[in-house]
């Protein structure tokens, strides 16, 4: 973690702007960038606002903050920023974010995040006794279990993740896979958390996760939300908390391997939305395809923009709540959406609650809610295991 | 002034205006060495239509404007000296039309380098364009503005060379179109067999108009691309090894690069020859020549052919050069800025031992990169300093480093390129009288108010 270097280091941008681009350079590939076009809301603007910041030589503003938090942390700078620190561009927003919120300087929709998340352990205020009301009866994790599955927020408590949950529940079910969930005692992941820079929460939360996995005994952990995996996989470890990590994806894509569950034959061109955390963070890329590239009768066909090159859906650091990127044809989900559509497929699948509550939402919003469906993986897997 | 604001907001949406502190801060500077100074506004239009309300606005209301592509001359050419508005144009980004048989196409202004390149390879890929080794965010539009080379100008000249017709906003608001397509649909020439008036335009840093739409003539995408590698450590050798390689017609690109570090590169000049065919037949014949051209200096022992390894390659290869911008970070410091004139090649060892001279001097890293124009008949020559950002004192010498180097390369002939403004009166203080005259004149007549990038190119 370079976050508290950042001071030292944020000079070294030269606002050269390769991180607009993907890897062809045909598109702008920055989320908040494409969505607003002043150079300030691209990553060089960022770097040199913030530094502009330490300097003394502009003020905080409501606006920088806005700036600051627009960022969806995809990853897309890091990817293409030729230079060496690139690794460390997301840890220095990161880690300004952590100055601003120590200073208390933060935008309200983020600080209503926080608050949310402090008193409620999730970004809606839902209360705690509901969050396992999406479960309907689903086990209980208990020693002995194969996997924890763990479900975060958006899965508890989002409609469209709730029943991205259901479906993955009973595909595992099918499949004979020993798991239980935390259901009422399930605390968020964190991961916002810790994009967004409140690290004494994230700390907390860390610590009181690892703690209850510790005491049941957890040494798998399945994740229904990539941004779960990914802060559990490497974030958690510097805090004593380590555990066996996998995406539903990379289960689900083993278990079709072992043909322990076997999709009936469907027909349909289907795309896929790359999550920035499950791909440019984790680089896993090829499970979600495999899966449905496994199902046979299913056309696969790629957006322009896919694997290092997907464009965020712009929910990443929380905005799936602030929405800060909100409001324009130019938001993110809404220029993913089209892009989706552009591909003549029928559905545009998801591993990710956080893209499929943006791209669900994105859809209807570019009136093709009939034309584009969109799926998470498990409802997919799930529809066609009913058929069968 | 709120009204100005009010009036922007009109023009283009309250979305693409901004008078606010981060954006007037962002958009006061560039990644080079020249003092900041921030705009009132910044606007970014979507239309030409859009352009001439806001050029209208401006000259009625005396608004400076100061048009801006990528903004990555370095030399301080988009810094609103006087304050008023900066113009962002890339969300005019249309790449509006590609003739395959004239082998043009037709941009809007912010049409990017990277997203041409991009657009070219997919749909037409036996065609490619000029590009230069800035970022990909640089635009087509700037790029001619400031007389850019590229990739295609040892064979094909300056960038602004390559124009095949303009549509200019003009400083008063009136639409303009600059070749053939002021009297055709085809954008084949910017000037002949007309009057050119693109000169009007090209190499004004926005002084006299704002390009909306920009025609650029296409070339031959080759199925195959390499690159030799020749070395000496005889500067005094390279306007002669420059001269043999461009006679033989046979090399797309010729660069040279010099610099101190890793010390293998120290006191050795690497002069690349990038070599473009159809078949492996063609690629080895030109490789041939070029061997052939060079073999007095390997019998000599005065220089050689380097072998290139496949992982030296695609960088080599690659276009834009990624490499170019990691410059600013070999220091660690995130800056870095070159005075380039443009001079005849017989300078290069002159101009090398200054380069060497003014970073022992200031104590800085140096690097250059000579790319020669036009089958050898100038070279652009890059005296290229690192800074460190968070070192004021080195800023301090760079900055004064690169004056000496602009200084001493009028003495020597050369002419600057994308001078900033102290360079451009030095430059003015050495140009024919008259044809100062003719500047201010043309320059009076187009922007009779003033407003358009005040500052740059001002005949006092």
């Amino acid at each position: 973690m370079q976050q508290k270097d950042y001071a030292s280091q944020i000079h070294r941008c030269f606002r050269c702007d390769y991180c607009k681009f993907p890897t062809d350079y045909s598109s702008f590939n920055c989320p908040s960038y494409r969505r607003f076009r002043f150079d300030s809301y691209s990553t060089g603007g960022r770097l040199w606002l913030i530094y502009a910041w330490l300097k003394g030589e502009i003020e905080w503003s409501e606006h920088f903050a806005e700036i600051l938090y627009t960022c969806t942390t995809c990853k897309n700078c890091t990817e293409q920023c030729p230079m060496k620190f690139a690794p460390d561009i997301v840890d220095w927003i990161v880690g300004a974010r952590s100055d601003m919120v120590e200073k208390g300087k933060i935008p309200p929709r983020v600080a209503r995040f926080f608050e949310a998340v402090y008193g409620y352990g999730n970004p809606f205020k839902q209360l705690r006794s509901d969050r396992a009301a999406w479960a309907n009866g689903t086990k209980k994790y208990a020693s002995g279990d194969e996997y924890l599955l763990y479900i975060g927020c958006l899965g508890s408590y989002d409609e469209n993740g709730q029943k991205m949950a259901r479906s993955l529940v009973d595909i595992l079910n099918t499949s004979g896979v020993s798991f239980g969930i935390l259901g009422e005692e399930e605390e968020c992941c964190g991961n916002e958390i810790y994009m967004l820079g409140e690290t004494g929460l994230f700390q907390n939360l860390v610590e009181k996760n690892s703690q209850k996995f510790k005491e049941l005994g957890v040494r798998k952990i399945v994740t229904l939300s990539p941004h779960a995996y990914n802060t559990m996989k490497n974030n958690y470890p510097a805090f004593g908390g380590s555990f066996e990590l996998c995406h539903y994806t990379q289960l689900l894509n083993d278990l079709i391997k072992k043909n322990k569950i076997k999709p009936s034959r469907a027909k349909a061109k289907v795309t896929y939305q790359d999550p920035c955390f499950l791909g440019r963070y984790n680089n896993i890329y090829d499970e979600p395809r495999q899966i449905l590239q496994s199902i046979p009768g299913i056309e696969l066909v790629e957006m322009e923009r896919n694997r290092r090159d997907a464009f965020c859906c712009g929910g990443g650091s929380g905005n799936f709540v602030t929405d800060l990127l909100a409001g324009s044809t130019d938001s993110p989900a809404r220029v993913r959406a089209r892009e989706a559509y552009e591909t003549g497929a029928a559905t545009l699948a998801v591993a990710c609650p956080s893209c499929l509550t943006m791209l669900t939402d994105a859809v209807k919003a570019e009136d093709l809610d009939d034309k584009l469906a969109v799926k998470d993986i498990s409802q997919i897997l799930k529809e066609l295991l009913s058929a069968k | 002034m709120s009204d100005v604001y009010e009036a922007l907001q009109k023009i283009v949406g309250e979305d693409y205006v901004s008078n606010r502190a981060e954006e007037r801060y962002f958009y006061g500077r560039d990644p080079g060495l020249m003092p900041p100074h921030e705009p009132d506004y910044v606007v970014m239009p979507k239309t030409t239509e859009e352009v001439q309300e806001i050029i209208k606005l401006a000259n009625r209301e005396k608004v400076p404007v100061t048009p801006k592509g990528g903004g990555l001359a370095l030399t301080g050419l988009v810094i609103p000296l006087k304050g008023g508005i900066v113009m962002d144009m890339k969300r005019m980004d249309r790449i509006l039309e590609v003739n395959e048989k004239a082998r043009y196409v037709v941009v809007e202004a912010g049409v990017t380098h990277g997203a041409l390149k991009s657009y070219l390879q997919k749909h037409h890929p036996h065609l490619r364009h000029s590009i230069p080794d800035s970022p990909p965010i640089a635009t087509i539009v700037a790029n001619a503005v400031i007389h850019g080379q590229g990739r295609l100008s040892q064979q094909h000249g300056f960038n602004s060379d390559m124009v095949s017709g303009l549509e200019v906003v003009l400083p008063t608001g009136e639409l303009c179109r600059i070749g053939s397509c002021s009297v055709s649909s085809y954008w084949f020439s910017k000037g002949a067999p007309l009057p050119d008036l693109s000169g009007l335009f090209l190499g004004w840093f926005g002084t006299t108009g704002i390009i909306t739409k920009l025609g650029m003539k296409l070339y031959p995408c080759k199925k195959i691309r390499d690159v030799m590698l020749f070395l000496t450590d005889k500067a005094d050798l390279v306007p002669e090894v420059i001269r043999k390689l461009a006679h033989t017609e046979m090399v797309e690109d010729i660069v040279v690069t010099a610099q101190p570090l890793p010390l293998r590169f120290k006191g050795n000049f690497y002069i690349l020859l990038y070599i473009t065919g159809d078949s492996e037949e063609e690629i080895e014949f030109k490789k041939k020549m070029a061997w052939e051209a060079l073999m007095v200096y390997f019998e000599s022992r005065d220089g050689g052919f380097v072998s290139v390894t496949p992982n030296m390659k695609p960088p080599l290869l690659a276009m834009p050069s990624k490499d170019t911008a990691r410059f600013a970070d070999v220091s660690k410091g995130g800056g870095f800025e070159y005075s380039g004139p443009i001079a005849p090649i017989d300078k290069y060892p002159a101009y090398l031992e200054k380069l060497e001279e003014l970073a022992s001097k200031y104590k800085l890293f140096y690097s250059s990169a000579a790319r020669v124009i036009d089958g050898g008949h100038s070279m652009m020559f890059s005296f290229s300093y690192t800074f460190n950002r968070a070192n004021p004192d080195e800023m301090k010498r760079a900055k004064v480093a690169l004056d000496e180097a602009a200084e001493f390369a009028l003495e020597e002939d050369g002419v600057i390129w994308k001078p900033n403004i102290n360079e451009q009166q030095m430059v003015m203080e050495r140009m024919d009288q008259n044809t100062l005259v003719l500047m201010r004149k043309i320059k009076q007549l187009l922007d009779p108010n003033g407003i358009m990038n005040p500052g740059n190119w001002e005949v006092k």
